[in-house]
């Protein structure tokens, strides 16, 4: 059930007459099924904006965005959902603070007319490692790492084969960055995900992703594989400046 | 070995209408050195940093001893606590989005710290602002001084305010997150700047923080919290040697460049560590 995903000169401007801005000139890269694509950059390089649009939440873009080779505009919105499902930077934020863990969890379940649903959502829930019983729970009886789980969850329960990751551990402590990472891991190893990660730590890219690309003003500077990182590898100036910087962190003494 | 700059003996902090305290017995002592705190969140860090400034209204504060310099913090009024807070003792917060005023010119705010302090004219307190902003590493300062806070940059922001905090050239500096909501190319410039400034100037720094490469390269002194509780104190060079299991388990969960793609080791939280030491 693994999916390839496909983006070629994706471009986006928000806003209208003088005032518009270009914020993707124009994105392009693949991949693999299976594999999992990390995307780099500082802040506001567009790295978010990119899994908007492939997510359709933001759909006022051109160019063509693949998945399977089937174009992801024209999929109608139940297909869609049940192919791709995104996670969150802030599990804080992204929970409704009134809703219990179930209904967060049933919601999809019943918008696309699953059966089994007390099933499916014990499976969802054991799957991120939590106890059955948190079903009952609302967002403020969960910690971060929790609530970051059942985020992951709500994402799981509808089987998709695409996840688009948005910083998903970075308002977590190490500790609990740790459990998540393996938790991703586990899970692609288990069902074979592709996942596409966005990400501002050059060893979380380390840790999980096989590629990654850098971002800079929207454009994707380079497409480098994880090897590159730990040498330096990168050719575009950016991208060993960015490189260069996070190695010079982890390790001076 | 000379005067140190702050001396806190069995700090206990409980927030208004908590059962359980927030800080629970640290002690330790400061000289001019770069001092770290670290934990996860909830751990107290930011706590200890706010209760040494007395920004915390509601929280009962009590120690067997909290000397800063010759005073004794928990003694001083209000009134008195004025004098210290950004003239002696200063805080560099965490995101410099919230933490300017948005509707004021940058160097303005930068220049009230002097104006406040000292008796001086404008045009000093704006000279004084400008010296600063350069000393930040601001390129024209001139044209900063007069923007206003959405018009700069996060690691700009950030340094707008480290010249703020050290304008009136204080004796401690604490600095609760300063670079987390920076890039990390941005970063490191932002933390050479402070830590170059720190030097130069004699200050003392107390840096709270949960990164740990961070504290490790910008600290000379490492104390580690656990539910409100100071369960290490390491030099940070000693960092890799650490003994306390959630220390090791800390580091251990770290993804690293290079590193294998083991899974990452999870912290097995202890009951034990919990408990304060007789």
């Amino acid at each position: 059930m693994s999916v390839s995903v496909e983006t070629r000169d994706v471009s986006i401007t928000f806003g209208a007459g003088p005032a518009a801005v270009r914020v993707l000139p124009s994105v392009s890269f693949s991949v693999g099924p299976g594999e999992c694509f990390g995307l780099v950059g500082e802040s506001g390089s567009g790295k978010s904006t990119v899994l908007r649009c492939i997510s359709m939440l933001t759909d006022i873009w051109t160019g063509d965005i693949l998945i399977d080779g089937k174009p992801v505009r024209e999929m109608p919105l139940i297909e869609r959902c049940r192919t791709l499902q995104m996670v969150f930077q802030d599990p804080y934020g992204s929970l409704h603070p009134r809703q219990s863990v179930r209904t967060v969890l049933s919601e999809p379940l019943a918008i696309h007319r699953l059966g089994d649903r007390e099933e499916r959502m014990r499976k969802a829930i054991t799957d991120v490692g939590l106890p059955v019983s948190f079903l009952d729970r609302f967002p403020h009886q969960l910690s971060g790492g929790q609530r970051q789980r059942v985020a992951i969850a709500r994402a799981l329960i509808l089987e998709p084969s695409l996840l688009l990751l948005d910083e998903p551990t970075s308002a977590l402590d190490v500790s609990v960055q740790a459990e998540i990472l393996n938790l991703l891991q586990r899970l692609r190893e288990e069902r074979g995900f592709t996942y596409i990660m966005v990400t501002h730590d050059l060893a979380v890219v380390d840790h999980m992703c096989d590629r990654f690309a850098v971002m800079l003003h929207g454009e994707i500077t380079e497409v480098l594989p994880r090897e590159a990182i730990p040498a330096n590898g990168a050719t575009h100036p950016y991208a060993r400046e960015l490189i260069g910087a996070s190695l010079e962190y982890e390790s001076a003494h | 070995m000379e005067k140190p700059i702050l001396e806190v003996d069995n700090l206990r902090i409980r927030y208004g209408g908590a059962s359980a305290e927030a800080v629970r017995g640290v002690s330790f002592t400061l000289g001019r050195e770069r001092l770290g705190i670290v934990g996860e969140s909830g751990s107290g860090k930011s706590t200890v940093g706010r209760a040494l400034l007395r920004l915390l209204p509601g929280a009962t504060i009590t120690a067997d001893k909290l000397r800063f310099g010759e005073l004794d913090l928990l003694t001083l009024s209000e009134k008195e606590m004025l004098k210290v807070r950004g003239r002696r003792m200063s805080m560099i917060l965490q995101d410099p989005k919230f933490s300017l005023n948005p509707i004021r010119r940058v160097g303005d705010q930068v220049a009230e710290t002097y104006l406040r302090h000292f008796r001086c004219s404008k045009a000093e307190a704006r000279d004084k602002a400008l010296a600063m902003l350069e000393a930040v590493k601001i390129r024209d300062p001139e044209r900063v001084y007069d923007q206003y806070p959405h018009e700069i940059s996060g690691g700009m922001g950030q340094r707008v305010m480290i010249a703020m905090m050290l304008l009136a050239d204080p004796d401690l500096v604490i600095a609760d997150e300063p670079t987390s909501a920076l890039d990390v190319t941005v970063r490191l410039q932002v933390l050479n700047i402070l830590d170059g400034l720190v030097r130069d100037r004699g200050i003392g720094l107390i840096m709270i923080s949960h990164d740990l490469n961070l504290v490790r390269n910008f600290c000379d002194r490492v104390l580690i919290m656990y539910a409100g509780r100071v369960v290490e104190t390491l030099a940070a060079r000693d960092l890799d040697r650490a003994e306390h299991p959630y220390t090791r388990g800390l580091l251990a969960a770290q993804p690293r460049i290079g590193g294998g793609r083991a899974p990452l080791a999870v912290l097995d939280r202890q009951l034990e560590w919990l408990e304060e030491k007789a």
